[in-house]
């Protein structure tokens, strides 16, 4: 079976320690991730976690049972490429003179897409959020002018069609009012 | 309408009874029905060891020689009783010394609370004296654990606790209390958890799976039981044996699934496995149809997977989704308890007698005598052999006893001739094999069944990793039975080395002490046995007792157990010599 992209979704409850749990599903079988981000979901206490990783079909679905397995696990669910919509946000630092040194620049910044979050004399700081291509690319672009810092967020994902969670998330929602 | 009673009883759950943390700890464990535990004491628990003190009327604390021997007596209880063994220890290395019996009992899905004490809260973190951080080291090998740092959140974490051990496939559970939690004050009341949001400890069945297995059951033509501990676990000997007399499937057992159906059941066709029976092994790559029951297919059952069982049709009775699928594809997964789901088929399926199959296993059974039990039970040499020590147990227990066995090649023999009329009985580290893991777990084991006869058979090495628990024996004087069986050598390595390492034995060959001298040392009465004249007469003494006995028997050195499916191979490439 080939390795292809996929991301996993983790709902949880918010419990110190279960993100050590999480990652030690993977350590044990020796997979790295290609990234893992946590934040609060859509219903109060309730954490997500978004998770990448390049696997088999057959070892995603084992990994799942296995995360779904642990206690304050509440579902868990792994998504192809095609399911979802996903993003990941970039953060390039520059030195400002560049922008007056190397004029190319200004028209790579115009054609990226991105946002220019910050400027200072000494450097500003471009924002670029999108898929993994699209913040390579610009990378690319950036790279042979200097770049001071440069620095990627985790892959965050929604799925395009219903998750199940939906409903038994309502009913805990339910239960905490 | 509410009587007067109940009105009051209402009222009275809500009173409130002000008390320490650690006060909180034995309250909440007396009110899960805990009336023994298993500890060591240490700086950072000692504020719950006070309070043991104080109820030791209604808690019996046993006292262990080492905290791992504490956390194998709590498995040994377990096993024996069906009940949550509880085990305690301090922080730092008395937490770290859990982890090899937290391991065992999380493969093996054993039962089991661990509460450790851990430095104050305003130490975490700054490498305090025996401070260690437990729950970052145990989180891989429990179902769950937890720290408290605070007294009022003791009762409900435990509640938690037990119910998670005990709940859908049990396991190990650690509770991490800091000492000021221990020493801090709250209101307490106790309510037993009866559920947690994100915890479903049973999947429910579906009836289409019920339907579909009981139609491949119908038309199987060469079925196959092999069924594990979930058996045991989810005390479903009754509907086991009920179903396969009805279905006439014959039925092989893991490791841990023996003594769920009597050994000399008609039905009962041996084990599966490294060192399992000929029979089931080889019918396994020629039956049409696969029944496992309560088991996780390890790769010491099913060899190479490749090879394993690629003819038929496989149905996984199943109470953890995890496991479908992991090693081996289901083509029909019946989740749920399998007392419920076996008792649901049961209506389902048709009688049947498969004679001509079962024929089959006895037919290899045959090959197998002659080849491999007839002389491990009689042996014409002149050395004793670890079958007929185990054949000679059989005599004298009548297969009444629980058996304790630790883990190499006397584990093996123990498992393959030991004779069992009632489930509950073998109590083996089958999972993670922990060498040292039985002297404390028969232990465990007499205490959780004190009715019983308890007999660990141990190897001279494994016997040495917590022979301090000879210790434990003495003071209490729990009456067990200790046999050691001597080859003065780790025998299973020096077995491989022998057949997979061209003879090379490196590390092997041991150098004993005098073990006699020392069960001595604690009172234990003892006798050693170096010729087969002298065998059955100690055994009998040694059973006849109702005190602790040490029973060492000198084995042939290098004896081989047979037979073998060698690492990687086919199950049906199973070795008679």
């Amino acid at each position: 079976m080939e390795k292809e992209n996929f991301t996993i979704s983790v709902y949880t409850e918010n419990n110190i320690g279960l993100l050590n749990r999480i990652s030690a599903i993977f350590l044990k079988r020796h997979i790295n991730l290609d990234s893992m981000t946590a934040s609060q979901s859509e219903i109060k206490d309730v954490f997500r976690f978004t998770i990448a990783i390049k696997v088999t079909e057959e070892q995603v679905k084992k990994i799942v049972g296995q995360i779904e397995k642990q206690i304050e696990v509440i579902k868990a669910f792994y998504h192809k490429e095609d399911d979802i919509i996903y993003q990941e946000t970039a953060l390039f630092k520059v030195a400002s003179k560049l922008l007056f040194e190397e004029r190319q620049i200004q028209n790579v910044i115009k054609n990226s897409n991105a946002n220019i979050v910050t400027v200072t004399p000494e450097f500003f700081v471009l924002e670029k959020t999108g898929r993994r291509r699209e913040v390579d690319a610009l990378y690319r672009k950036l790279e042979p002018y200097g770049l001071m810092q440069f620095v990627r967020s985790g892959r965050i994902a929604v799925t395009k069609e219903k998750m199940h969670i939906s409903k038994l998330l309502e009913s805990f929602a339910e239960e905490t009012v | 309408m509410e009587t007067q009673t109940q009105t009051i009883k209402k009222k009275t759950d809500k009173v409130t009874e002000r008390m320490t943390g650690a006060e909180s700890v034995i309250r909440c464990l007396l009110a899960e029905g805990v009336d023994l535990v298993y500890g060591y004491p240490g700086g950072a628990i000692m504020p719950v060891y006070d309070e043991l003190f104080k109820y030791q009327d209604q808690l019996h604390h046993v006292l262990t020689r080492h905290e791992q021997g504490a956390t194998h007596a709590a498995q040994g209880y377990a096993r024996a009783s069906g009940k949550v063994g509880v085990a305690i220890a301090t922080s730092g290395p008395g937490a770290t010394n859990f982890v090899t019996g937290i391991a065992d009992a999380q493969i093996d899905s054993t039962p089991m609370v661990c509460i450790t004490g851990q430095v104050g809260s305003h130490l975490l973190g700054s490498d305090a004296f025996q401070e260690t951080d437990i729950i970052g080291i145990s989180t891989p090998i429990t179902k769950w654990n937890h720290q408290v740092t605070k007294a009022e959140d003791i009762p409900t974490v435990l509640a938690k606790a037990f119910y998670i051990a005990r709940s859908g496939r049990p396991g190990p559970v650690l509770i991490d209390i800091t000492k000021d939690a221990q020493f801090g004050a709250l209101d307490f009341s106790y309510s037993k958890c009866k559920g947690v949001r994100s915890y479903k400890p049973v999947p429910k069945t579906d009836p289409k799976s019920l339907e579909k297995a009981a139609e491949l059951i119908n038309k199987a033509q060469k079925p196959m039981i092999v069924f594990g501990q979930g058996v045991i676990l989810g005390e479903a000997e009754e509907e086991l044996k009920n179903f396969i007399e009805k279905s006439g499937i014959p039925s092989a057992w893991t490791i841990l699934g023996l003594s769920a159906l009597p050994t000399a059941h008609p039905l009962n066709v041996g084990m599966v496995g490294m060192h399992g029976n000929y029979g089931p092994n080889k019918l396994t790559n020629e039956c049409d149809l696969l029944l496992a029951i309560g088991m996780r297919f390890d790769d010491r059952v099913t060899g190479n997977l490749e090879t394993y069982a690629k003819q038929a049709k496989v149905i996984h009775f199943e109470i953890d989704p995890a496991e479908i699928d992991k090693n081996v594809k289901a083509d029909v997964a019946v989740m749920g308890n399998v007392k419920d789901t076996l008792s649901r088929l049961f209506s389902l399926i048709k009688p049947n007698t498969h004679e001509s199959w079962l024929k089959k296993f006895k037919d290899y059974d045959v090959i197998e005598y002659d080849k491999v039990i007839k002389e491990e039970l009689f042996p014409s040499k002149e050395g004793l052999s670890m079958g007929e020590v185990l054949r000679g147990i059989n005599q004298e227990t009548k297969g009444d006893a629980i058996i304790v066995s630790d883990v190499g090649q006397h584990q093996m023999i123990a498992c393959r001739y030991a004779k069992f009329t009632k489930s509950k009985s073998n109590v083996t580290s089958g999972g993670l094999g922990t060498m040292g893991f039985a002297l404390p777990a028969a232990i465990g084991a007499k205490m959780g069944a004190p009715e019983r006869e308890v007999v660990a058979i141990i190897g001279d090495g494994g016997y040495q990793m917590t022979i301090q628990e000879l210790g434990t024996i003495f003071q209490t004087g729990v009456p067990v039975k200790i046999v050691v069986l001597n080859n003065d050598f780790l025998g299973m390595v020096r077995q491989w080395q022998q057949l997979f390492f061209d003879k090379r034995y490196a590390s092997t060959e041991m150098v004993n002490p005098d073990f006699v001298k020392i069960a001595e040392g604690y009172h234990i009465q003892s006798t050693k046995v170096t010729e087969r004249a002298h065998l059955q007469d100690a055994i009998a003494e040694m059973i006849a007792s109702d005190k602790p006995y040490f029973l060492e028997v000198c084995v042939e050195k290098e004896n081989n157990v047979f037979p073998m499916i060698p690492t990687g191979a086919s199950v049906s490439d199973i070795r008679l010599e």
